[in-house]
């Protein structure tokens, strides 16, 4: 899908939602996904369409801070719940979370087409976690996220020094860093 | 004055080349705000959608589109009588058009297209065209269709369902086999895998008010697409933008012009308005021109210490319904195979047969990854028959430096040797490999690859590469590059340079690419070019500016321009490091002195490369890289399951000029290797009318995080002379040795071969099967019977 229907079809429905901490009302199409929604009707263009189907996990949002995939959530089931989207992932850490420093220094991102996603199960990962993550529990919790450029190895660099990050005990590149 | 007056800059210049970087454009795609092409919305944008064949082969009788048409909403619908010239990536074979004319060639080939005001009604609309079809013959085996002269499938073929033939002979072939001590033979099957970039196809076409025709499109060879647009839709290319947005991912998959480019552009020229079209995922299988299966018939002869004598490759390449870069990748799967091993004679016999399926094309180690399985594992076999460490045998057969292949290409540089040398290190080769009990194995394989080709796709003395670089009052430079960064860093990789040379930090640094109204002609992303040619191309034009501004410091100064440097933002006196000043002053002092500070940069390959014989050009490039992989794999004898544990990856790009880049290539590679040898087979069912079994991204088994092993990138440096700071290629060498290294793995754990991919479990454990009912006939002594044998699976 590429584009929504008009959304003064008669059959649509107003959905109240939350979207990164702000109040959305909007007219969706019943059967409109999420991802259709976000992308094509509010220009929230960072959770990407890879498949469609549920495959690839590049749509990777969370619903009250649950990952979820937005291809396969029908927009009205967003009613009334707290979507968070990659957009919203810096909010509450100045703009750039950890796990987005940490992935731009392991240059874990190649194309970045998937990266949203895997952004977006990684922050639940970490915030169910609240302590570095050991490599195996990366994998197990990104499973669902195909990336077809890295071979994951640098993702899961990231992810781990993220962590790590997270709970004080910082790689040195990014003690490095904060140094300077 | 003359750019070349000065020594070729050590890296120390701006401290760049070599180090660790983020990328130029990564973290706005962490954030979510980069724009993909189906990020673009245009006002009073529609949306196309292709009607696609649900045959392999049928002449098409009539396309009744008049109900569709007849729909609110919908816009305009065209067929392939409105886009008839044919057109192909290769200038020799046009044998495609936009839309199907009188045939479709394979289950998906695109009939008509419609546009419309939203999706949804473009897909009712399809179900409106109504297409009449006389349904043909189809012909799936390639070498079923060389033999049927009576049902030629492409109509544009002048050679019948013969795609491509190469026959090439260097030296004595028959006598040299005759005189070896050991000729191996095998036959081997590759199956065909597709690129599965996460980011499907994607386009979007508007036409200006003036006129011109802007096309967004998700492609890795912008220019290719230009002339291709102008070609036909019959307009000249000046009155042509093509612009690639940044892309997600294509490994080989966006290397040509596709349908829906020229259909959103049709579109958008009879509507009037912009027009976008997104492949569904399916429709990305079906597009393909992924790698071709092939069928290898393989003789190569040994002296008795393990010395490659000579090769004798027989080929059938299975190319689908269109050429694409068939003609390249029918020589590739010949041309390449002559390094790193030094052999005296060498045949190849290629042919590459049209069948009824989605077409072939190249994807990443474009020809060159099956037939480097092939020969991998033939000399596994005769170090394994001859008595011999696999690794010595590699090490005894290496062409060296400076070096001239059997079919007469020149190596320069060559970490060949190193990279085995740094596998066996790295993977405790020599220790585990005696140790590891029956299931358990170790296998290595090695691999050269091109660092771009030696000539363009179309025959032109202009350079091959261009950049061009603005310096501007604020201390900023501007990158303009033609070339695609499709996520392999190539942005990045121009902005070390430039940075490295300019004594800038790469923020400060904007790089512009891939527009064809901003930006020089580059050919594109394929054959790992880029970094040689499009790198040299920008460090020359830095160069020129990095004389003008020490020039302009140095007259301030009242020093000799060269004892001013510039570094970390700043031109620094070299004897006197206390007095500097900022880049942005000095930039304006130096256009005070010349006027706007631009330079252009430009590459041409050296024409001394390759021999002159028909096709000696071709697989002909100005430095190679190497690689040499170790897989280690755990074997379950009673599932055939094949689980990879480690893959040691020790690649030769000549200069790391950007560390974890260089490293994440080598990773993705080794993963995509990987991932052909265990699971992906991109195939069509002849039993269900040719249709793909599972064009998804679930059935299409792609490896995961949980399935893919660890691996270890080693970097090894041989600076070549032919490249920026000696730099070679490091994005598609390094996948070649992952799926012999892997078959060769297979043979060390439980003795056997497999000479057919993809080594899924029912194939391993018959192998294994085969091999225990051999064994228990007395034919075969268990495999490592020391240790732990296998005794147990008869």
């Amino acid at each position: 899908m590429s584009g929504p229907s008009p959304a003064s079809a008669p059959d649509a429905i107003l959905l109240r939602t939350s979207i990164n901490g702000d109040a959305v009302s909007v007219a969706v199409e019943p059967h409109h996904t999420l991802l259709e929604v976000l992308r094509y009707q509010l220009d929230l263009i960072g959770s990407k369409q890879g498949c469609d189907k549920g495959d690839c996990g590049a749509c990777t949002v969370q619903i009250d801070g649950k990952p979820a995939l937005a291809c396969l959530t029908l927009a009205v089931h967003a009613e009334g719940r707290a979507v968070t989207t990659v957009e919203g992932l810096g909010d509450a850490h100045g703009g750039c979370h950890p796990l987005q420093d940490a992935f731009d220094r392991h240059d874990a991102a190649q194309c970045g087409f998937c990266t949203p996603g895997i952004l977006m199960s990684a922050d639940s990962l970490l915030r169910r976690n609240p302590r570095p993550v050991s490599r195996d529990e990366v994998r197990e919790a990104l499973a669902g996220n195909l990336c077809r450029c890295t071979g994951y190895t640098k993702i899961l660099d990231a992810v781990v020094d993220a962590s790590e990050v997270m709970h004080g005990h910082g790689s040195d590149d990014a003690k490095k860093e904060v140094a300077q | 004055m003359s750019e070349h007056d000065e020594p070729m800059p050590t890296h120390e210049t701006g401290g760049h080349v070599g180090g660790v970087h983020r990328k130029v454009d990564a973290m706005e795609r962490m954030r979510g705000v980069t724009r993909y092409t189906d990020d673009l919305k245009l006002p009073r944008m529609l949306h196309a959608k292709i009607k696609r064949s649900p045959h392999p082969h049928a002449k098409i009788l009539s396309i009744d589109a008049s109900a569709a048409l007849a729909m609110p909403g919908v816009h305009a619908v065209i067929t392939g009588r409105d886009l008839p010239t044919p057109y192909g990536i290769i200038p020799w074979t046009p044998d495609e058009t936009a839309l199907c004319v009188e045939k479709a060639l394979y289950v998906g080939d695109g009939i008509a297209c419609v546009a419309a005001d939203d999706e949804d009604t473009a897909i009712e609309a399809l179900e409106k065209i109504d297409v009449k079809y006389e349904v043909l013959e189809p012909l799936y085996d390639p070498e079923q269709a060389l033999e049927r002269r009576d049902n030629q499938i492409n109509p544009y073929s002048r050679k019948g369902n013969l795609s491509k033939k190469v026959l090439l002979e260097f030296g004595d072939i028959d006598g040299t086999l005759e005189q070896s001590d050991l000729v191996v033979e095998g036959d081997y099957f590759f199956e065909g895998t597709t690129h599965a970039a996460i980011e499907p196809h994607c386009a979007v076409a508007h036409v200006e008010p003036s006129g011109v025709l802007t096309v967004w499109s998700a492609t890795q060879v912008s220019h290719y697409l230009h002339r291709e647009l102008a070609k036909v839709l019959d307009m000249p290319a000046n009155r042509i933008r093509v612009i690639q947005p940044p892309l997600g991912g294509a490994f080989g998959g966006k290397s040509e012009p596709f349908d829906l480019e020229f259909c959103v552009a049709k579109l958008a020229l009879m509507t009037g308005r912009p027009v976008k079209l997104l492949y569904t995922r399916e429709e990305v299988f079906y597009s393909h021109r992924g790698r071709h299966p092939m069928k290898m018939k393989y003789r190569t002869g040994f002296t008795k210490d393990g010395k490659i004598t000579a090769v004798d490759a027989f080929t059938i390449l299975d190319g689908g319904a269109y050429s694409s870069f068939g003609l390249v990748t029918t020589y590739y799967s010949g041309q390449l195979l002559c390094a790193p091993y030094g052999f005296d004679a060498y045949r190849f016999h290629s042919r590459r047969a049209y069948t009824n399926k989605p077409a072939c094309g190249p994807k990443r180690g474009h020809g060159s990854v099956q037939p480097r399985f092939a020969i991998e594992c033939q000399i596994d076999k005769a170090a394994e028959q001859l008595g011999l460490d696999p690794i010595d045998m590699r090490l005894h057969n290496d062409i060296g430096p400076n070096a001239q292949t059997v079919n007469e290409f020149r190596v320069g540089s060559n970490g060949f040797s190193e990279c085995l040398r740094r596998v066996r290190a790295s993977s405790s080769w020599d220790a585990k490999r005696k140790e590891l009990p029956y299931g358990r194995g170790l296998g290595v394989a090695g691999s050269t690859y091109i660092s771009g080709t030696n000539y363009p796709i179309y025959p032109n003395d202009m350079p091959q590469a261009a950049v061009q670089i603005t310096l501007d009052r604020s201390g900023r430079a501007r990158v303009f590059s033609g070339a695609n960064d499709i996520g392999q860093g190539s942005n990045t990789m121009l902005a070390v340079i430039a940075g490295n040379e300019l004594g800038l930090p790469l923020e400060h640094i904007r790089v512009l690419s891939a527009d064809t109204d901003l930006c020089p002609v580059d050919l594109g992303a394929y054959s790992s070019r880029i970094t040689l040619m499009v790198g040299n191309a920008c460090l020359e034009a830095a160069q020129k500016l990095r004389r003008q501004v020490t020039t302009a410091v140095g007259k301030r100064w009242d020093v000799p321009r060269k004892r001013v440097t510039l570094a970390d933002g700043q031109a620094i006196d070299r004897e006197d490091p206390e007095r500097n000043v900022p880049l942005a002053e000095a930039f304006q002092w130096a256009e005070a002195d010349e006027g706007l500070l631009s330079a252009t940069g430009s590459y041409n390959t050296p024409k001394d490369r390759h021999g002159d014989y028909r096709g000696g050009t071709i697989g002909a490039s100005p430095a190679y890289s190497f690689t040499a992989h170790v897989a280690e794999v755990d074997v379950d004898r009673s599932t055939g399951i094949v689980d990879v544990k480690t893959i040691w990856v020790a690649h030769d790009c000549g200069r790391a000029l950007s560390r974890k880049i260089v490293e994440g290539q080598m990773e993705g590679s080794a993963y995509m290797g990987f991932a052909e040898a265990i699971m992906e087979q991109h195939i069509v069912d002849p039993g269900h009318n040719g249709v793909h079994p599972g064009p998804s991204l679930l059935d299409y088994r792609l490896p995961t995080f949980l399935d893919t092993p660890d691996l270890e990138a080693l970097i090894v440096e041989s600076p070549d002379a032919q490249g920026p700071y000696g730099a070679k290629e490091a994005g598609e060498g390094p996948l070649h040795p992952s799926i012999p290294a892997i078959a060769n793995a297979i043979y060390d754990a439980v003795g056997v071969r497999m000479d057919s991919l993809p080594f899924t479990p029912p194939r391993v454990l018959a192998a294994i099967e085969a091999r225990a009912a051999r064994e228990k006939a007395g034919e075969l002594e268990p495999h490592k019977p020391t240790l732990g044998g296998a005794q147990e699976t008869a």
